[in-house]
């Protein structure tokens, strides 16, 4: 009688103590050092969790990649749009957030606490289009720009493009414009440069992360309008300057404020990003004045607390991080070029770590 | 013959033709999709494939290790906790036919299985991965559970409801308790259908992404940390199959065959079981 | 002897009525899981029942930015591109049932197409997804290129497409199922009379299953408004109104797989639970009056 009730019980327990076990047994599994598994019975392994930018997805894995080969780090960064990171960060489901477009009022108030914004790199958002027939590069205007982001431009060959772009055949091919479907820095950056260049742009569809968009199709993360304009003739759309030159892409020069047409590059970025930075780092690139600069590029920020206490996290957890940021912002930076991201300038690095110095563990410097 | 008797027959042959040339049509987007995967992804299948994970982005080679070692992961536990609740569940249902408990639960399994797959990724960020402050497989596992149980439930019900009373009634004619009646008698005689049943589940929830989304979430290494964010196929192949990256679209395909696969080979493995301990009496 | 006796025969009715309340805690856990979905969806919502009421359901523009949200997009979209999959699959699946559940009831031909439809069934949806982005999509734009459309590829035909031959199997299993169901001497009947295969199936079989039939449908419409991954990688994800069938769109589904994880703002997050609520909703109702039509019909 003893032994059916075992049976029972052990039924009924089965599932229950599988759960159990493959929960707690699997909870050592990240740890590669014997010393860590002691230290952190909880979730605390050794991995990190960002989440946000697409824009500087490209360069965060080959920074995390590196960065595993060098400390054993894992740093798990799922590229989800930065308005997804903002949100991540707010709801305290990740370790660190990107962002390209800074925290804005509503945000920062529902966050509840301070947060850093630490400048990664600066890039260059380039139209990127798909016309076979064209060898050339296009030049634009930013009236163009707009106009075709309004749909008031529907075809190539319409004369506003053809004027730009002298010399050039225009296939007649309607314009299929590419967007963001998700929140987006990237979007951040295009619509606030358009913004300020176009009058129109500014009372309708204005600058966000997340806009409605008048026209075209929706692509989610910088992969997917990638992927858009790749697959679609006669396509247009915005994308860091990484994804289109990974992908062979063609992609527009862009006429600047002092007049000339600027291939985006990471010279022509830096060229943009060489202004000194306010303390907090917030700043637009877009619509800048230098003469040789790219109108339309932007900083990522890497988002974390500066309170870095919270919820019960480990001081571990904490330096990790902190460290984590430290090295992309010094050793980190020399990845950026040949990733096409404009690394920071030495005036920028020295503000970005007064940032990151300024972060806190329970009161006391976190660094 | 007369004409009109002619022509009734005619139409009757044409019409069964046209019946026939319509059902035959879904063959061609199976064996297309089968075809393209195939010849795809069959070129990307490697043990270099299947045992690393991705490199960074843009770069050529590595392979998909860690949403296969999280598919699996992920599938297995969520099986874990669905099939014996799931069986239980369909136990109590086949039992108790008429009561008011059943006729309300079998609703609620009704609702279940009706609930959009999308809907139950919110529901279970809500319920998991905000409180606990961390996205995790386990919480996509218990999405995926919520899905499974609604099927492991139905199969239990319906193999259960074939068998004679006469069975449960000699086993507690001899004195059996009646937990030992359902859990050694009833039960194995029915494995069969529940086994089907739950095989069916495993294959429709091993390649589900929307609930996914909200919970595993996605991890470029590999990790068995179920409280961790994880990596699983569907979710790689979404994310990949959407990208400009033509490295990322191989990937993707390969990952497309092993899925396939994986689902493929599951349907055809209860269509098998069935075939051969069909529950008959 | 009798201490011991005793002692045993409370055990094992001990354990025996853990069993019992085991099982009876499992069904009552399907109604709570059921009833708690339900309501985290209701409570996540109220926000937006609060601040948007009807205007939610009527109002055509969703723009973050300036916090308006009108989800008639998505729920056109929604609708157009599941009933268009719907008027799509119809032939389809309702010839596999005539054929399989009329024409050819055994041999291996017949098997052949049931276990094909069985893994029509079975493919994942982000494979149809994947797969119609890459062979869907440009067949719709050169389609779109002859007809004169702007050849996006992507959008709510392409959509219905894919949607269409992942639904066919359910309608199709079903409506076998409800053929073979109709009583051999009431077609057997016709046939005696002189009737052809066709006028049989034409006017016994068919009004004999009509109500099965739509039930089948309903299950599968339930299933076409619930799927995502397939439709968003290739309805175009766009918020703005769809003028035609080319247009791209949105559904329900895929903004919310687009947008929930980053809506930074309450009213934002409320808006899009809001839409899974309905969508929850209406695909709940639809399947439970398809089954309830089944299960009327099977008693019969």
């Amino acid at each position: 009688m003893n032994l059916i009730g075992l049976k029972i019980k052990n039924f009924l327990l089965a599932g229950l103590s599988f759960m159990a076990i493959s929960l707690v047994a699997c909870n050592g599994g990240d740890n590669n050092t014997p010393g860590q598994m002691a230290n952190n019975a909880s979730s605390d392994d050794n991995t990190l969790l960002g989440a946000g930018s697409t824009f500087v997805y490209p360069l965060f894995s080959k920074l995390f990649s590196e960065y595993n080969k060098v400390t054993g780090l894992r740093v798990n960064y799922q590229s989800i749009g930065s308005g997804g990171g903002i949100l991540q960060l707010t709801n305290k489901t990740v370790d660190f957030g990107d962002s390209d477009a800074p925290l804005n009022e509503e945000q920062t108030q529902k966050i509840g606490a301070p947060v850093l914004h630490i400048p990664m790199c600066s890039g260059a958002v380039v139209l990127s289009y798909n016309l076979s027939s064209v060898t050339d590069t296009l030049k634009l205007t930013p009236d163009i720009i707009a106009n075709i982001f309004l749909g008031k431009i529907k075809s190539w060959n319409d004369p506003q493009i053809a004027a730009a772009n002298k010399g050039v055949t225009l296939p007649n091919t309607k314009i299929v414009v590419a967007h963001r479907s998700d929140g987006s820095g990237t979007t951040n950056i295009f619509t606030t440069y358009l913004s300020k260049v176009n009058a129109e742009w500014n009372t309708k569809p204005g600058a966000g992360s997340s806009i409605n968009w008048p026209v075209g199709l929706g692509g989610k993360g910088n992969e997917g309008v990638a992927g858009l304009i790749k697959q679609t003739p006669g396509a247009i759309g915005y994308i860091e300057l990484a994804y289109a030159a990974q992908n062979k892409m063609a992609f527009a020069k862009i006429q600047n404020k002092a007049g000339n047409f600027i291939t985006p590059s990471v010279t022509t970025t830096s060229a943009a990003g060489n202004i000194q930075l306010p303390a907090d780092a917030k700043v637009s690139l877009t619509n800048t004045d230098a003469a040789d600069g790219y109108p339309i590029s932007g900083f990522t920020w890497a988002l974390i607390y500066k309170e870095q206490g919270y919820n019960n996290r480990s001081q571990d957890r904490s330096n990790k991080l902190v460290k984590l940021l430290w090295w992309n912002i010094h050793e980190g930076q020399k990845y950026c070029e040949g990733l096409n991201y404009a690394p920071l300038s030495p005036s920028a690095v020295a503000v970005a770590e007064s940032i990151l110095k300024s972060a806190t563990y329970k009161g006391k410097p976190a660094m | 013959m007369n004409k009109r008797l002619q022509l009734r027959l005619a139409t009757s042959k044409v019409f069964e033709y046209f019946i026939m040339l319509l059902a035959f049509l879904i063959t061609i987007p199976l064996f297309a999709i089968i075809y393209y995967v195939l010849k795809t992804g069959l070129s990307k299948l490697s043990w270099h494939f299947i045992t690393n994970i991705p490199k960074p982005v843009g770069e050529i080679g590595g392979g998909i290790a860690n949403a296969l070692a999280g598919s699996l992961l992920i599938v297995l536990v969520a099986a874990v906790i669905a099939v014996p609740i799931g069986i239980l569940c369909g136990v109590y249902l086949s039992e108790n036919r008429n009561s008011k408990l059943a006729y309300w639960s079998r609703l609620a399994v009704d609702v279940m299985q009706g609930t959009p797959s999308i809907v139950i990724g919110i529901v279970i960020y809500f319920w998991i991965v905000k409180p606990s402050g961390s996205f995790s497989a386990i919480s996509g596992s218990i999405a995926l559970a919520i899905m499974m149980l609604p099927i492991v439930i139905r199969s239990t019900e319906e193999t259960l409801k074939l068998l004679p009373s006469s069975l449960k009634e000699a086993g507690l004619a001899l004195g059996l308790p009646y937990h030992k009646v359902i859990l050694r008698v009833i039960i194995p005689c029915g494995i069969s259908g529940i086994l089907s049943g739950v095989m069916l589940a495993v294959a429709r929830i091993a390649g589900e992404t929307a609930p996914l989304l909200f919970t595993a979430f996605g991890n470029p290494y590999l990790t068995t940390n179920v409280l961790k964010p994880m990596q699983s196929l569907p979710l790689l192949i979404f994310n990949y199959a959407t990208s400009p990256y033509d490295e990322w679209h191989d990937l993707a395909w390969g990952a497309s065959l092993i899925l396939l696969i994986w689902v493929l080979l599951l349907n055809i493995t209860t269509k098998l079981i069935t075939r051969k301990w069909k529950v008959q009496f | 002897m009798d201490v011991v006796k005793k002692v045993f025969s409370y055990r094992k009715i001990r354990t025996e009525t853990a069993f019992k309340r085991f099982l009876v805690f499992t069904a009552i856990a399907m109604m709570v899981i059921a009833i708690a979905i339900f309501l985290t969806l209701v409570i996540h919502s109220i926000p937006s029942f609060q601040s948007l009421g009807t205007r939610y359901f009527f109002g055509t523009t969703w723009d973050p930015v300036s916090n308006v949200y009108g989800a008639l997009p998505f729920l056109l979209g929604t609708l157009i591109t599941s009933f268009l999959a719907l008027l799509i699959s119809i032939p389809f699946s309702y010839a596999i049932a005539i054929y399989l559940g009329e024409y050819q009831t055994k041999g291996w031909l017949s098997e052949l197409l049931k276990n094909i439809v069985e893994l029509v069934a079975a493919v994942p949806s982000v494979i149809y997804g994947f797969w119609a982005l890459v062979v869907l999509v440009p067949m719709v734009r050169s389609l779109e290129v002859k007809v004169g459309a702007a050849p996006y590829g992507v959008g709510i035909l392409t959509a219905s497409l894919v949607l269409a031959i992942m639904i066919i199997p359910y309608a199709a299993s079903l409506g076998r199922e409800l053929i073979r169901l109709v009583p051999s001497d009431l077609k057997e009947g016709a046939y005696s009379l002189g009737a052809t295969r066709f006028e049989v199936l034409r006017h016994v079989i068919l009004p004999q299953t009509k109500s099965g039939l739509f039930a089948g449908l309903l299950l599968s419409l339930g299933r076409a408004l619930g799927e995502t991954m397939a439709v968003t990688m290739v309805i175009g994800n766009t918020s703005i109104l769809p003028d035609s069938i080319f247009s791209p769109a949105n559904t329900m589904a895929s903004v919310i797989a687009n947008e929930f994880t980053e809506a930074d703002r309450t009213l934002y997050l409320s808006a899009l639970i809001e839409l899974g609520l309905v969508l929850f909703i209406v695909t709940v109702v639809i399947n439970i009056i398809g089954k309830l039509i089944i299960k009327r019909f099977s008693n019969e």
